[in-house]
Order: C-alpha cells, then sequence, then structure tokens
C-alpha cells in the first residue's frame, strides 16, 4: 500500500485545515468545487453560498526545508448570487459548481467559475502602490478649492498594503435551460465549453452576447429522455477535440471539425455489462460522475459510483484499468437509493505526472491508485490526525466477517461524510480534500 | 436472471427473514421486494417532481428505473395477475414490503396487492393492448381511473385514505412543511390524478418549470384523453378547498 513506508512510495502528511471547526455545518459553506491553478501557486475553493476563497502558497522559506509554503487566503470574493427566473417561478442557486483557471498571461490571474446557469469571468490583480500627491483632490478625495491651489505637482506611486481584488471582467448568461455541471477550457485559450443536463455549448471568452451549440440531446418529446450529459471536458492538447460523458455510462469523443452540430460522435467509449452483477441499480451505478482527460492526453478517467476507470483513447471498447473504490457497498445499494446516497457524484483527479489517480469515498475516506505499482491505499480527512508532519495511517473497511483491529466495518460507515471534491497539484504532491465544510492540505513527508 | 443474488441486495439487514423463506417462496419474495424498490421510486420521483428545480439526472435515472421494473413486471405476468385485483379493496396498508412480510403466507399465495398499484397498472392496459414488448415510454395514451381521482382527492372517505398514496400524501406534506403556501398550490397543481401516469409526470416534471393551477392541467392534458381532462377541471373547487384547509393548518 502506498505510503506503507519503502521505495517511492508517497508518506502523506497533514499540512492545514482550513474551515470551520463545529460539527454545525452551515449549508452556505458547503464546499461545491476545488481547484488548483496552473503554477499550483493558487488553489480555489467554491461553496454553496456562492463564494470564492483563493489561497496562496507561501513562497518557500529557506530556513524550514522540511515543508512547503502554507496556503493562506488570498482573496475572498461572492461570485454568484442567489437569482429568482421570473419566467418560471423558479430560484436560481447561488451555488458554485466549477471553479476553471485560466493560465496565467500578465500579472493579473484569470478565473471562470459557474453556477447552475452563468458562468463568471473573474479578474484577481493585486494592488501595492497608490498615487499619492495629487495637485487638484487631497488624500481623501474630496477636490480641493482651486482657487488655494499655488503649487504643480507630478503624483507619485507609494507602496501600500497588499491589496486584492476581484472583479468580475466578463458574465456568460442565459444560454443554458438546463443545469450546467461542467466548464472546460480549451487548449487555444479562447474559447471554452459549458455542459448542461442536455446541451454544451461553446464560447468565446472576449464574447458573451452569443455561443455556439455544438451538443444537443434534448429529445424532441421530452418523455423519451433517457439520458443526460454528466460531465464534459476539452482535450488538454487537441483545439478541437470534447469528451461527454453520460448518465448511461458511455463517454462520447467529438470532434468540432467533423460538423458544427457534434451530435454524432467520433468515438463511443462504453463497457459492455457484467451480467453477472445486473441488478435494477446497474444503470444508476453505471452513471459517470466526473470526466477528466490525463495532462498527457493520452488517456481519460471516468468516475462512476463504484469504481474508477482509465480508458486508452484509442480502445473504445472496454477501459485499460478499473480501480474499485469501496466494492463494499455493491451489497448495500438498495439502502444507499433509499437514502439517496446513490446519487452522488464523486469527482476524481490526476498526479501531476498521470502516474497516480484520487476519488473521494464516504466516511471523509479518499483513495489513491497507483497505476505503475499497483497498489492502492484509503485515507481519512478527519482533524483527529492534524499533527503536522504526522504520516498519515492507511485505514480499511472490513467488508464482511470478523473485523480486524483499526478497520471500519461497513455499517459504521459515516455517509453524510462524504469527499466529493479532490484535488492535486500539478507539480508536486500537494492534495486538497474538501469534506463538507472543510478543506485539508496534504503534502508528502519531505526528508 | 433476478434470483437469490438481488434478494440480498435489496433487504440487507432482513436475511434471517428471507432465508427461511428461501426455497418455495424465493420468487414471491423478489417480488416483493421489486414491488417496494417500485413503490420507493414513485415517490422519490414524486417528491423530486414537486420541488423547486428537480434534479434531471437523478429524475431521469429513478424514472428509467421504474421503467425497468415495469417492463420486467410486464414480461413475467406479474402485471397481468395485479390488473386483474379490483379497486378499492378493503384491507389497505402502507408500504408493501413491510405488510406483506407481516401477512400470512396464504394471504401471499392469493397475491393481495394494494389498489393503489391496480389503478397504478390500470394506467398501463393501453400498453398491453399494445405489443407486450414495447416499453411505457412508448405508449402516451393512457386511462385515469376516475375512482382514482376520487381516491386522491375526497379526504373524508375513510376508505380510500388508507394506502401507500396516503403514506406517500404523507411524505409530501412533511416534506413542505416548511414550505412556502405558494408551493403547496404549486404542489397540487402538478400532483394531480395522473399521479400514477408515469409519463405525464416526467412530462409535467422534464419541462422544468412550476406552474399554476390551470397550466399544469393543460399541459397533462394532452397525453391524457379529455375525459379525464374534465374530470381533473371539476375537481379544482375541490382543490383549492383543501388547499385551503392545508395552509391554514
Amino acid at each position: 500500500m502506498l505510503g506503507a513506508g519503502g521505495g517511492n512510495d508517497i508518506q502523506w502528511c497533514f499540512s492545514q485545515v482550513k474551515g470551520a471547526v463545529d460539527d454545525d455545518v452551515a449549508e452556505a459553506d458547503i464546499i461545491s468545487t476545488v481547484e488548483f491553478n496552473h503554477s499550483g501557486e493558487l488553489l480555489a475553493t467554491g461553496d454553496k453560498g456562492g463564494r470564492v476563497v483563493i489561497f496562496q502558497q507561501e513562497q518557500e522559506n529557506k530556513t524550514q526545508s522540511h515543508s512547503r509554503g502554507e496556503y493562506n487566503v488570498y482573496s475572498t470574493f461572492q461570485s454568484h448570487e442567489p437569482e429568482f427566473d421570473y419566467l418560471k417561478s423558479l430560484e436560481i442557486e447561488e451555488k458554485i459548481n466549477k471553479i476553471r483557471w485560466l493560465p496565467q498571461k500578465n500579472a493579473a490571474q484569470f478565473l471562470l467559475s459557474t453556477n447552475d446557469k452563468t458562468i463568471k469571468l473573474w479578474k484577481i490583480s493585486e494592488r501595492d502602490k497608490r498615487p499619492e500627491g495629487y495637485n487638484l483632490k487631497e488624500e481623501d478625495g474630496r477636490y480641493r478649492d482651486p482657487t488655494t491651489v499655488t503649487t504643480l505637482r507630478v503624483p507619485v506611486f507609494r507602496p501600500m498594503d497588499l491589496m486584492v481584488e476581484a472583479s468580475p471582467r466578463r458574465i456568460f448568461a442565459n444560454a443554458h435551460t438546463y443545469h450546467i455541471n461542467s466548464i472546460s477550457i480549451n487548449s487555444d485559450y479562447e474559447t471554452y465549453l459549458s455542459a448542461d443536463d442536455l446541451r454544451i455549448n461553446l464560447w468565446h471568452l472576449e464574447i458573451t452576447d452569443r455561443s455556439f451549440n455544438i451538443v444537443d440531446i434534448k429529445p424532441a418529446n421530452m418523455e423519451e429522455l433517457t439520458e443526460v450529459i454528466t460531465a464534459a471536458e476539452f482535450h488538454p492538447n487537441s483545439c478541437n477535440t470534447f469528451v461527454y460523458s453520460s448518465s448511461k455510462g458511455t463517454i462520447r469523443l467529438c470532434d468540432m471539425r467533423a460538423s458544427a452540430l457534434c451530435d454524432r460522435h467520433s468515438k463511443l467509449f462504453e463497457e459492455p455489462e457484467d451480467p453477472s452483477n445486473r441488478s435494477f441499480f446497474s444503470e444508476i451505478i453505471s452513471s459517470i460522475s466526473d470526466v477528466k482527460f490525463s495532462h498527457s492526453g493520452r488517456y481519460m478517467m471516468t468516475r462512476d459510483y463504484l469504481s474508477v476507470k482509465i480508458w486508452d483513447l484509442n480502445m473504445e471498447n472496454r477501459p485499460v484499468e478499473t480501480y474499485q473504490v469501496h466494492e463494499y457497498l455493491r451489497s448495500k445499494l438498495c439502502s444507499l437509493y433509499e437514502n439517496d446516497c446513490i446519487f452522488d457524484k464523486f469527482e476524481c483527479c490526476w498526479n501531476g505526472s498521470d502516474s497516480i489517480v484520487m476519488t473521494g469515498s464516504y466516511n471523509n475516506f479518499f483513495r489513491m491508485f497507483d497505476r505503475n505499482t499497483k497498489r492502492d491505499i484509503t485515507l481519512e480527512a478527519s482533524r483527529e490526525n492534524n499533527k503536522p508532519r504526522t504520516v498519515l495511517k492507511p485505514r480499511k473497511v472490513c467488508a464482511s466477517g470478523k473485523r480486524k483491529k483499526d478497520e471500519i466495518s461497513v455499517d459504521s460507515l459515516d455517509f453524510n461524510k462524504k469527499i466529493l471534491h479532490t484535488a492535486w497539484h500539478p507539480k508536486e504532491n500537494i492534495i486538497a480534500v474538501a469534506t463538507t465544510n472543510n478543506l485539508y492540505i496534504f503534502q508528502d513527508k519531505m526528508n | 436472471m433476478f434470483v437469490r443474488g438481488l434478494k440480498r441486495k435489496c433487504f440487507d439487514g432482513e436475511e434471517d427473514i428471507e432465508g427461511t423463506l428461501a426455497g418455495i417462496k424465493a420468487i414471491p419474495s423478489y417480488n416483493l421486494q421489486r414491488q417496494s424498490l417500485l413503490d420507493m421510486s414513485l415517490v422519490k420521483l414524486q417528491l423530486c417532481h414537486m420541488l423547486v428545480e428537480p434534479n434531471l439526472c437523478r429524475s431521469v435515472l429513478i424514472a428509467n428505473t421504474v421503467r425497468q421494473i415495469q417492463e420486467e413486471m410486464t414480461q413475467d405476468g406479474t402485471w397481468q395477475m395485479i390488473n386483474t385485483q379490483s379497486t378499492g379493496q378493503a384491507s389497505l396498508d402502507r408500504l408493501v414490503s413491510t405488510d406483506i412480510l407481516c401477512r400470512s403466507s396464504r394471504e401471499q399465495a392469493e397475491g393481495k396487492h394494494v389498489p393503489g398499484y391496480t389503478t397504478f397498472n390500470k394506467d398501463f392496459e393501453g400498453d398491453q393492448a399494445q405489443d407486450s414488448s414495447e416499453t411505457m415510454s412508448a405508449a402516451s395514451s393512457v386511462q385515469v381511473p376516475r375512482n382514482l381521482q376520487s381516491n386522491v382527492w375526497e379526504m373524508e372517505n375513510p376508505q380510500e385514505n388508507k394506502g401507500n398514496f396516503q403514506k406517500s400524501l404523507d411524505q409530501i406534506f412533511e416534506t413542505l412543511e416548511n414550505k412556502s403556501p405558494n408551493s403547496v398550490e404549486d404542489l397540487f397543481s402538478e400532483v394531480d390524478n395522473s399521479y400514477y401516469d408515469l409519463d405525464t409526470m416526467l412530462t409535467g416534471m422534464m419541462s422544468n418549470s412550476k406552474m399554476g393551477h390551470c397550466d399544469g392541467l393543460e399541459t397533462f392534458s394532452s397525453p391524457t384523453p379529455t375525459a379525464s381532462n374534465s374530470n381533473c377541471k371539476s375537481d379544482l373547487n375541490e382543490l383549492d378547498h383543501i388547499v385551503e384547509i392545508l395552509v391554514e393548518s
């Protein structure tokens, strides 16, 4: 198992935890998305209250060589407000569904954040100087009486306390009838896609009043609807290629060069059903909750309720690797259907080198699978383990039979403590794991 | 295809009870579980149908599950068996699963089922007239029986009060306790006598809107025949009356 010592295995240590300590979770504080920027210096979280909090990694302290810089709050802003759709008489939730960073082009940082209906481009910029010594204005901004002005001077920039400002630069609205589940920035860094349950739209970052519909799976007769889009992503290198996953467990790869409306896929990835595992819940657990390309662009990973699958883009008929996240839940599907947990949408992520994949589970457990060694580990995000530089102890769930010491039985798992969102630093072994309302940061033990 | 494996999946904690019934009762208890799953799914659909903005993915998955069960029941011939039961049976108990497990084996052999489901199944009589292998979604013309409507809305009638539909209504009221009167009103506008009409439900839900009284009924009128439509409208006054009572309480 990873972390069990020896060789190149990573030993994960607690680094930080952000968020309220008490068990009473305010609904607005529930974390709904986590994303590192391209350099890993910034870490953004979105919550159910429509707020975005960005953490910045401290510059490495030369004297403290045994740990990397800590992440501290850099900027907090209200991205989305609750809205009311008067036409349909419906409230539009302000919950942030996804955040995606743009690559940095100048001093400012840009990110896209989206709720169910509207995508916004935010500019986050620093201000650490301000002009002082105006001719016609006092320091507080009031205009001076012109008759009292007797000398001429040029304002100069003087340092001030660092201020981080977030301002909305573009608002992309009114293009989605259904709930937006994904946004993905194209490798051309000029366009991006947004996907809802039935449609995918292509936007230009500069243009807010127009978007192109590139996928539409809405049937003419809504009574015939049996499948919805669950996630979509652009290929990291090919700007004409994107994939979208469905509630029936299929992934379609589309090429925008083929036609304007990509209703016909170029490739269809689907694993044939295992007849021995067939049940009334087969379709629900096959529904894909997340799809992520590897950094290389050669593979893609999908997450369904019980497993993580790695697909080679050149092979459509089955995944090349399958990892069981919590197979012990297979016998509990009826209960999980009853309490709605079966509809939980877990995300997954790759490490920087595409050698390890990570995803969350229940009881605040999260799992990592090493693709090379084929070893896996289960760790827990809990405040009990929050001593820095203490290696996290691997956890184990006992499926049936005698429970060994330190194991947890399936029936003791807390299904309210679910880790749906995780993120891996693009370059280093630093991970961000979101429990319901806390953000945990773990790093590997540096010697 | 679905033999004992499914049984254990469904009733996680009740393996002992099921175990003793294993040999002879294997197939009936599977039917019970399936019925219970159907019941649960319908309630879920109903509840999410009433939410401010139903989660489309969840609704579609539950609806597909219901269709799957119904298809299987049609193939089994279980559908036929249920259809022969008449509505308004005297003994109306709650959730099928807990109920039937407590009944004697003789009753189980007689195949007594809750009339609610009988009526629900009657909706698909139209389907059975057609090719039985057709999926439910294909059939859009369904009959909404008159007595089901009166079951739903005439709360004074104790006999028709009971049944799992009442239980579903209770659940619905519970979830609405904290909501504004408006949502209750809208709730009733959508949850009309086509409760058991799956396709109608899906239509109302998929159009993704909370409609007013008449709007909701007009939408439902397209898949249902005009006969039931007039029945709907005649119950509107009763609806208003009931909503008033509920809102005040």
